[in-house]
């Protein structure tokens, strides 16, 4: 259970938190032009990473806000946490 | 004091007589006994029987490596626990124990047939053995598995017994309360930071509270007094807490450690009334030092598990901790120098013991001492086998060859009445590995030992592989001096004298005359797998140390292997010619040791298993007999039965009272989301499927949610209540979910949008009043307000004041009927409700619960999401074309709607489905076919909302099926147990398809 670094509210126990999956795939703005192939990569193609993953969390049980967090899922460590509209850090 | 009470020590108090029963006859012990070391002390070796050849056993350790020792404990419906460790019980009066897994008794035991049989039983015989014929399986091979698998009996009652959970935050957690755990904790509680000590026994000291041998020397008083005093300067710090009785379960990442503690397990059973049992601690703590020791390893030779083979240094702690003598006539077997601590101390209380060791010499301090006492010891000298069946009586030894690997000369027999063994020492990396942490193979004493070093967590003393007390005392200084950053200790000048082990030798399987498959040397003891079993299993294929030990079942009994997984990999090794460091280890779950349900689950039990949310008119309905149906965490009236009236008859009645006249719903729990902002109208376009910037003040609109991939996922009115404010309504069970993808799409997609959401589901609750008599029932509620339908159409809300209280009124309809659904404060609502219940008295208006609700609907034909969608239904499998607007240029899920998958026209469809028989009502979840003859059959759909309808005297039912919007007048089948039932497709709006009713 990892402790995390809410960009909001500081460290919080990870059970007040839940996880959106891979961070950075952004909602194409014009779908109607999208072929199947290609709206299909927005809608289902996920990376599951075994290292530093960029991921979503949200502080659902907290202050509600989505931010990013990047993580090493091979040994969970938490490299950065960001809000969202920020730049990744490079890790 | 019986014969087997040699000594007073100042660890159990010989004034205090305890009495207990052990398989129904009273024995007694003394205060600070375990259960353990009072069954030695009146000569029971004898506990149990083994799991699969049902041979008898005894008390093999003194700790929670325990493998055969293990007993029933209590013998009421309630309270009994089984699989219970004798060597972890502390003695209590009236404490009631059995002995398991025998019968009929632990003297006479049917299943020893078991062990006669054994040969033909090998590893894997249950899964070689029972595979055919298949038919047998349920019937005979089944029910006679079950019968004799499992140790002891489970509890049949629920657990009266109150269990806990706390949280605790710490600077440094140390795990281990042995010299090196006291070394640890003392520097750290001496330099200011909050420190918690924990051990699983009851006093602190480990094994060097009882080391009194002149050998092992500290600041010049034995090492054993030395901790003592230690252990009373520990107990004056402030900032230290120390915690006896709790045993580390779990060592989760980010120093997240659980923790059990016993708190009434060991007190008098007059004393454990409506305390708390257990407490699980869950511990954050900056940094963790593990201190949790080395648990003794056995040796592995024929017949090496009679009871009254005790590991040695347990022999020692019964002997020199507890006063106990296990036997009068010892005989050690060691393969190195700790068990010679357990000779000289045997020997000093003039109890005769001889020493059996397979290495050819030994130089040290400590063996010396022996030689120097005139103990007899057989050098290069192996065990080939024992003798005794319910207690060991003789041995016969052997010569070791010289490369060790065979036996050789005559057969020597000793008489003996307790055996000690000692195969060296394992270090406990169990809690290093949960963490996540590495390991590395030592060669010259063969063990595992911690590698990597984490920032967060270090290992200290022997489960760090430190075995000798001047490394243990010296490097667990230096290592936690450097971990916590500290420059001096009251441990830097201290001197230490000690007997050093300078000869080893390791054999995993002791050499023997008789052929290996005549031999039974096991391994894991609980589950009776020997050494040949592993042997079968390399020869059989199996490679992997995993794969070896679930096929085996080598270190899955209750004790996890914790004596036998470092032997299973060893004889693997050597049989298999490969180096043990390349095999790795079996993986190290939690928990440690096995906890109780009651310590998992704390208070959450009862009445504290889940939130149980009311609306504020719970309390009437309560009053009127309403039958409850849980919906999410929501109680809701399901119906409301009169005179014994059974769930048909009053849903029947309800629904035809609400048509004809009047009912009245509690419609509270939908989830209510207010949207405020200025950009709330173009918020709405983007989640709902159809158009909201046209919607007027005042107005209210049914809205569909979809996934991003299509699928519908909740559905509800909104109402527009100003320029920029919209009341959002969903489902009961999805508003806390919809709310969360709002908020996400929110924040993240569109954080362009000046949109603000706020749960109010709570806040407000609602009274839904339907049927042709409710506008006269209004009237009466509200006399000033026009309720034609000019004034105050379908579709459309005001506000409203009753006894002087704001509320609002949406003329909405989830029932086709003519409709109003009165809003306000929660508080006001009971008061509401009951003023709309004898303004309907009149009319006879009827409450209804959910039951007439989902009826109500289905006769229009309107969809519940979550009953008749599965996640899998877009709008247009819904007929519901008409909601899905094609002006909009985007909306959630819009693209998905046209994929290859979601236009094929075979999709399952929402259908209506009358039966042949009116009076046949179809089963919710029945499968359909379109031709019973075909074989396979094939499911084409499936049923799923059916309900008879007293307004129209007939079944109907929703269906989804494949196709089937082409298939009206279709004849389809719905196959049940014994019959198959005839179904016509239909439409699935099945009254009133005109929407008469609705301004009726």
């Amino acid at each position: 259970m990892f402790v995390i670094n809410c960009p909001y509210c500081g460290e919080r126990d990870q059970s007040e938190f839940s996880c959106g999956g891979e961070a950075h795939i952004v909602r194409p703005k014009q779908p109607t032009e999208l072929s199947d192939d290609e709206w299909a990569e927005y809608l289902f193609m996920r990376k599951n990473i075994k290292g530093v993953q960029f991921e979503r969390w949200n502080h659902a049980h907290g202050c509600r806000k989505w931010f990013n967090m990047v993580r090493d899922t091979s040994n969970d460590k938490i490299h950065a946490v960001y809000k969202m509209g920020e730049k990744p850090p490079v890790i | 004091m019986t014969k087997y009470r040699i000594n007073k020590t100042r660890f159990v108090d010989q004034t205090k007589t305890v009495s207990f029963t052990f398989d129904g006859k009273e024995y007694h012990g003394f205060e600070g006994d375990t259960l353990a070391s009072a069954l030695l002390s009146n000569g029971i070796h004898l506990v149990g029987r083994s799991f699969k050849y049902h041979r008898p056993r005894g008390i093999m350790s003194c700790g929670s490596e325990e493998p055969n020792a293990i007993c029933q404990i209590n013998d009421n419906t309630d309270l009994t626990e089984p699989n219970v460790r004798v060597t972890e019980i502390e003695l209590y009066e009236g404490l009631k124990a059995s002995s398991q897994n025998c019968w009929p008794s632990l003297n006479f035991d049917i299943g020893g047939i078991n062990n006669l049989i054994s040969p033909f039983i090998p590893a894997g015989f249950y899964y070689k053995t029972f595979m055919w014929p298949k038919s047998f399986w349920k019937k005979i091979y089944e029910p006679l598995i079950r019968l004799s698998a499992g140790l002891g009996k489970s509890p049949t009652q629920p657990d009266p017994d109150i269990y806990d959970h706390k949280h605790e935050h710490c600077d440094v957690l140390v795990i281990g309360g042995g010299i090196s755990g006291i070394i640890s904790a003392k520097i750290a509680a001496k330099n200011n930071l909050k420190t918690i000590l924990i051990e699983d026994k009851n006093i602190l000291g480990g094994s060097t509270i009882y080391q009194n041998n002149k050998h092992f020397i500290i600041d010049n008083q034995k090492s054993n007094e030395w901790l003592m005093n230690e252990i009373s300067e520990l107990e004056k710090l402030d900032n230290l807490i120390i915690k006896t009785r709790t045993s580390l379960a779990a060592f989760h990442s980010y120093n997240y450690l659980l923790a059990k503690e016993n708190i009434s397990d060991h007190l008098p059973l007059v004393k454990k009334n409506d305390g708390i049992r257990q407490r699980l601690w869950k511990i954050r703590a900056d940094k963790v030092i593990v201190a949790a020791g080395a648990i003794e390893r056995p040796l592995i030779f024929n017949n090496n598990d009679r009871p009254g083979i005790i590991l040695a240094n347990s022999v020692k702690k019964y002997l020199d901790f507890y006063g106990v003598s296990s036997g009068l006539n010892n005989i050690i077997f060691t393969n190195n120098d700790s068990a010679y601590e357990t000779a000289v101390s045997l020997f000093e209380k003039g109890i005769s013991v001889k020493i059996i060791d397979i290495r050819k010499k030994s130089s040290s301090n400590i063996v010396k001492n022996a030689e120097d006492l005139g103990i007899k010891i057989y050098w290069n000298s192996t065990v080939v086998n024992t003798f005794g069946y319910k207690k060991i009586k003789s041995i016969e030894i052997m010569n070791l060859s010289e490369d060790g690997s065979n036996v050789t000369g005559n057969k020597h027999k000793i008489q003996c009445d307790c055996l000690s063994i000692s195969g060296g020492w394992t270090p406990m990396v169990h809690m290093h590995t949960q963490s996540g942490g590495k390991l590395d193979f030592r060669e010259i004493d063969q063990v595992f030992v911690p590698s990597e070093k984490s920032e967060n967590h270090i290992n200290v003393g022997s489960c760090n592989g430190d075995f000798e007390l001047e490394e243990i005392v010296k490097n667990t200084n230096n290592k936690v001096k450097k971990f916590l950053n500290i420059n001096e200790s009251g441990f830097d000048k201290i001197s230490v004298l000690c007997s050093k082990e300078l000869e080893k030798k390791n054999i995993w399987l002791l050499p023997n005359t008789i052929s290996e498959g005549k031999t039974k040397s096991f391994i894991d003891f609980q589950n009776d797998s020997t050494a040949k079993d592993i042997k079968l299993a390399l020869r059989e294929g199996f490679k992997s140390i995993e794969h070896v030990k679930r096929y085996t079942t080598t270190g899955m009994a209750t004790d996890q292997g914790k004596l036998s997984n470092m032997h299973a990999l060893g004889i693997i090794a050597d049989t298999a010619g490969v180096k043990m460091g390349t095999l790795g280890t079996t993986t190290f779950r939690p928990p440690f040791t096995p906890l109780t349900f009651g310590a998992i689950v704390g208070r959450s039990v009862g009445k504290f298993f889940d939130v149980v949310r009311k609306t504020s008119i719970h309390e009437w309905h309560v009053q009127n007999n309403a039958k409850f149906e849980n919906v999410g965490q929501w109680k809701r009236p399901w119906y409301y039965p009169i005179n014994n009236e059974n769930l048909h008859e009053a849903v029947q009645r309800e629904s035809k009272t609400a048509r004809d006249s009047a009912g009245i719903l509690d419609a509270s729990t939908l989830g209510k989301i207010d949207i405020q902002g200025s950009d709330a109208s173009e918020f709405l376009n983007r989640v709902y499927t159809n158009a909201w910037s046209n919607l007027g003040i005042g107005k209210c609109r049914y809205g569909l949610m979809l996934n991003e991939d299509g699928m519908v996922y909740d559905d509800g009115v909104t109402t527009r209540l100003g320029e920029n404010n919209y009341l959002m309504t969903t489902t009961t069970g999805g508003a806390a979910n919809v709310l969360s993808k709002l908020e996400d799409y929110l924040q993240t997609e569109w954080p362009e949008l000046d949109v603000y959401l706020t749960s109010v589901t709570d806040h407000y609750s609602t009274a839904s009043i339907c049927g042709p008599n409710s506008k006269k029932i209004l009237k009466k509620l509200f006399p000033n307000k026009d309720f034609s339908d000019e004034a105050f159409p379908h579709m459309s809300y005001q506000d409203a004041i009753i006894d002087k209280i704001e509320c609002r009124i949406m003329r909405i309809s989830f029932t086709g009927e003519l409709s109003y659904e009165i809003n306000i404060e929660s508080k006001y609502a009971k008061s509401l409700w009951e003023n709309c219940i004898k303004a309907g008295e009149e009319y006879k208006i009827t409450p209804y619960g959910t039951e007439t609700m989902h009826l109500l609907r289905a006769e229009k034909g309107f969809i519940i999401v979550g009953q008749d969608t599965d996640g899998t239904m877009t709008p247009i499998d819904l007929q519901m074309d008409w909601i899905v607007s094609k002006k909009k240029y985007d909306f959630i899920g819009k693209r998905s709607l046209y994929r290859s998958d979601t236009i094929r026209e075979d999709r399952k469809q929402l259908v209506g489905l009358l039966t042949d028989d009116p009076n046949e009502i179809l089963e919710e979840g029945a499968q359909i076919v379109s031709e019973l003859d075909k074989k396979p059959v094939e499911m084409i759909g499936h049923v799923t909302s059916s309900y008879f309808s007293p307004n129209l005297n007939k079944s109907i039912a929703l269906a989804v099926v494949k196709g089937g919007k082409k298939m009206k007048g279709q004849k389809l089948f719905v196959p049940m147990e014994n019959k198959n039932i005839n179904v016509t497709v239909s439409d699935f709006i099945f009254l009133d398809k005109e929407n008469k009713r609705i301004n009726a």
